[in-house]
């Protein structure tokens, strides 16, 4: 119902590649999510999807059809945008009762959806309202509503929680990921949020300058990056990359290991000063100058009582040590 | 600033700023005080200034000896005709150019400037003599369509300037709701864009009403709209100043309302985008 | 968002505007410079005939043209400096803190509503006429002798006509850019320790030298287009003396029924026109996307 291929799709501006050649399967009910560095092509992806750019080359398949030429009116998918995209002179009940409006549904039928569609997302008392008087939390829900309303082969989401305060963005993310536990279409989401990616996907696809580095579950990415790149971009805080000899002593080019992954043992292989220690209440993350390697991040208990100038000792955890060899891959 | 400045300063400021407003406002004000003068008032020396007899005489008499409504209609006809005509083909081109840009739209829109920058006077005869060949002198359709041809390019200009206003995602939604290119403009671009094409609208037409050169050189008697009809009383007759001061009034009154409303779109409109 | 789709329905919408605008550039241009190259003179069709740059030589030759090119340049030179120095002093004027800015605009903007025609008569009617004129009895009341604005100074009356129409024109467009200019600059070189004067010269001018540069060049072409004022007033003389290159075109072409001269002219008219839009072009083209 909600499959989509993309093969051997490209994409240039001009003289500028901006995807050179990406294949992806996307199977029907998946929360896939886009994640990567600005400028890697995810929002350009999700949008080649949608149909509001087109492909310089390849095919892009809706439910095994072609779709590549196919007008983003009747590729039969919703998009949540990033700045909601409201109509602003449209109360919340004709915004959402738009796309309706736009397939000729009947009035009746329309406004009983629009009522379905304003309860399950919380808005039946904004439904006489403007964009104008509602609140960021509010307009992305009349957003999703008029993507629900729709009942489209699969929801686009162009990096909907960005504009969104820290607070607001968490509560929203479990809305979203329950939304399509009880809908079950498929849903395409960008951000650059790595945590989002984590929390909210069934399957990541992590870009980079227009080619997929990795696709995998969550943990897979992880516990088995499949090079330096993914390694680097999924965890935060980041992965502690080391080149060098420590790396050649290990028969690789670089070895990674995450904060999360080292013990602080006073006889430990690594010692250094720590620069800044980090303290959040339940972890302290503790920046330390390696002697012999350079900066490394180290998470310690909440109570950690390390400071700036203490020196300390660190020794990564068995079977936790990445290795990577000179092209990037993992080995 | 917000910070206080003494009332001294502020009072002084004030006075000259009144002084200079006053001065420079005050031909207009004489005209219209003359317009409540019998002629016999008007032409009086010394010069009276308020405590005269005023009538509304002179009203009442331009319309009467002279068929004013008749120049009145042809000015409005004349100004809502070409900003009318002009909407129709200045609206999709300014779509297509705010919307889907292209690597020349740039340089179309320079271009279309630089039309407005032709001198009338360049192309006088020619036109003049096509209007005569095709029956268009004297016509308030011909005037239509010159008109129009003139203000295109600020039209297309400001509501292109909207239009970038609109955030293309919005068109975008559209788009994805399943709306024809028909229904994206209809039900969400014109009524986002309803102050801006008001705005245009206001401006052209005070362009329009104004315009004393192709109004001028292109009619005689039929279409003449005021600028003409003002402009034949050009010699010095004093029994006349009264009249002419309340035709005149009237002619600029609906404009001078508007211009104080339309202060903003006059820099949008006439600068081209270089003063904000 | 740019589709093929989509680009196809922007090329359609664009066509009527480009087309028209094409026609109307090109075919009266084009028809100029054919009859610019003919002597034809509507009262004497009989005589028309092929004299190719004919026109053009005797434009060259005659002091007439030379003199309306000469008044030409006056008018807009003097109209230009009484605009740009006066609109920059009632800018500054009105962007004090003052009782009433609002009414105070409203009526420094209001000659530039005043349609040419009737702003034309007030002056010369109203304002400068030797007998009746407020002017000759300002002139009367100090003793003097009323002076005969339109007919002693022609040019310069105009000018004077002009300039008070477009006044609020540059006012406006430079109070616009003076208030732009954030106050954050201006107050931290108060900090810095400069005097008012300094201010104006090393902040405020500069910040303005572009919207100074747009309000010349704009009534550049507004002002080599009047017609109205001069036609009304004075008709180009006494004489010649108040007759610009614009005028004399529109005697040739409507008074005389000369259409080769007229056409003539009109090409030269182009040419002035084009040296000066080829600086407004490279002074707008920096800012259209900002």
């Amino acid at each position: 119902m909600g499959r989509i291929t993309l093969r051997n799709v490209t994409k240039g501006f001009g003289e500028v590649t901006v995807i050179p050649s990406l294949d992806l399967e996307i199977d029907d009910g998946e929360f896939v999510v886009f994640v990567g560095p600005s400028g890697c092509g995810k929002s350009t992806l999700l949008r080649l999807i949608a149909g509001l750019e087109d492909a310089s080359g390849g095919q892009i398949l809706i439910d095994g059809a072609d779709a590549t030429r196919v007008p983003p009116a009747r590729r039969q998918l919703a998009m949540v945008f990033q700045s909601y995209a409201l109509y602003p002179h449209m109360t919340v009940r004709n915004n959402i009762a738009f796309p309706l409006r736009m397939a000729g549904v009947d009035p009746a039928t329309a406004a009983r959806k629009v009522e379905a569609a304003a309860r399950v997302l919380n808005l039946t008392a904004y439904l006489d309202r403007r964009p104008g008087q509602l609140s960021g939390g509010q307009r992305q829900r009349v957003a999703i509503g008029r993507a629900i309303v729709r009942e489209p082969k699969a929801f686009l989401f162009d990096e909907p929680l960005s504009n969104l305060d820290a607070a607001l963005r968490g509560a929203m993310r479990l809305e979203i990921t329950e939304l399509h536990q009880s809908l079950r279409t498929t849903m395409v989401y960008v951000t650059h949020d790595q945590v989002e990616a984590m929390t909210m996907a069934d399957t990541i696809v992590v870009l980079n300058a227009g080619r997929i580095e990795q696709v995998g579950s969550p943990l897979d990415l992880y516990n088995r990056p499949a090079n330096v790149f993914v390694a680097g971009f999924i965890g935060s805080p980041r992965m502690n990359l080391i080149g060098g000899a420590d790396a050649a002593a290990m028969g690789a080019a670089t070895i990674g290991v995450r904060p999360e992954h080292i013990d602080i043992a006073a006889d430990g292989p690594w010692r250094g000063q720590v620069t800044v220690a980090e303290r959040l209440g339940a972890d302290t993350f503790l920046h330390v100058a390696v002697e012999g390697i350079g900066p490394m991040t180290v998470r310690a208990g909440g109570g950690h009582g390390a400071t700036h100038g203490d020196t300390i000792g660190l020794t990564p955890q068995a079977g936790r040590i990445h290795r990577f060899g000179q092209d990037g891959r993992a080995l | 600033m917000a910070r206080a400045v003494s009332p001294q300063r502020k009072a002084a400021m004030t006075a000259l700023a009144w002084g200079v407003a006053l001065l420079i406002f005050f031909p207009i004000l004489w005209m219209v005080l003359t317009s409540f003068k019998t002629e016999a008032t008007a032409v009086a020396q010394p010069p009276q200034w308020l405590f005269f007899d005023w009538t509304v005489e002179n009203y009442v008499t331009v319309q009467a000896q002279r068929d004013y409504f008749g120049f009145f209609l042809n000015s409005v006809i004349i100004a809502v005709g070409s900003t009318a005509l002009g909407l129709l083909v200045a609206v999709p081109a300014a779509w297509s150019m705010a919307f889907v840009p292209g690597a020349r739209t740039r340089d179309l829109l320079m271009w279309m400037l630089s039309t407005k920058m032709m001198p009338a006077v360049a192309v006088l005869v020619p036109i003049y003599l096509i209007f005569v060949r095709l029956g268009l002198l004297d016509t308030r359709i011909g005037l239509v369509v010159v008109l129009m041809l003139i203000n295109l390019p600020i039209i297309v200009w400001m509501l292109y300037t909207y239009f970038r206003e609109i955030p293309a995602e919005i068109l975008e939604a559209a788009r994805m709701d399943g709306a024809t290119l028909r229904s994206e403009i209809l039900y969400v671009l014109t009524p986002m864009a309803v102050p801006g094409i008001a705005s245009t609208v206001l401006l052209n037409i005070i362009l329009a009403w104004n315009e004393a050169f192709w109004t001028i050189t292109l009619t005689t008697v039929d279409a003449a709209p005021l600028t003409k009809f003002i402009s034949s009383f050009s010699s010095p007759q004093g029994l006349f100043y009264a009249k002419l001061s309340a035709a005149s009034t009237m002619a600029i009154a609906p404009i001078l309302i508007m211009g104080w409303f339309s202060q903003k779109q006059l820099v949008r409109g006439l600068t081209f985008g270089a003063v904000k | 968002m740019s589709t093929q789709a989509s680009r196809r329905a922007a090329r359609w919408m664009l066509s009527p505007a480009v087309v028209l605008l094409l026609v109307w550039m090109i075919v009266p241009l084009a028809l100029t410079l054919w009859f610019s190259f003919q002597r034809y003179n509507l009262l004497a069709p009989e005589r028309a005939g092929f004299v190719w740059f004919r026109n053009y030589t005797t434009f060259l030759d005659s002091p007439a043209f030379w003199l309306a090119i000469l008044n030409t340049l006056i008018l807009v030179v003097g109209v230009l400096a009484i605009t740009v120095i006066g609109g920059i002093l009632i800018a500054l004027l009105i962007d004090q803190p003052i009782w009433g800015q609002g009414p105070v605009r409203i009526l420094v903007i209001a000659p530039f509503f005043v349609m040419p025609p009737v702003a034309a008569l007030i002056w010369k009617n109203m304002l400068m006429n030797p007998s009746n004129g407020l002017f000759a009895s300002a002139f009367r009341a100090l003793g003097l002798q009323p002076f005969d604005f339109l007919g002693e100074a022609p040019l310069f009356s105009i000018i004077l006509i002009v300039a008070w129409q477009w006044l609020p024109f540059a006012t406006l467009i430079l109070l616009t850019a003076l208030q732009s200019l954030s106050s954050e600059q201006l107050e931290a070189a108060e900090m810095d320790g400069a005097p008012a004067l300094r201010r104006f010269w090393h902040i405020m001018l500069p910040h303005l030298a572009r919207a100074i540069t747009v309000v010349v060049l704009i009534q550049t072409i507004f002002l080599l287009g009047i017609l109205v004022e001069i036609l009304v007033t004075t008709n180009g003389g006494p004489g010649s003396q108040s007759t610009t290159l614009t005028f004399l075109v529109y005697k040739e072409a409507i008074l005389d029924s000369d259409v080769g001269t007229a056409a003539a002219g009109g090409v030269v008219a182009v040419i002035l026109a084009n040296i000066v839009a080829v600086f407004l072009m490279r002074a707008i083209g920096k800012n259209l996307d900002a």
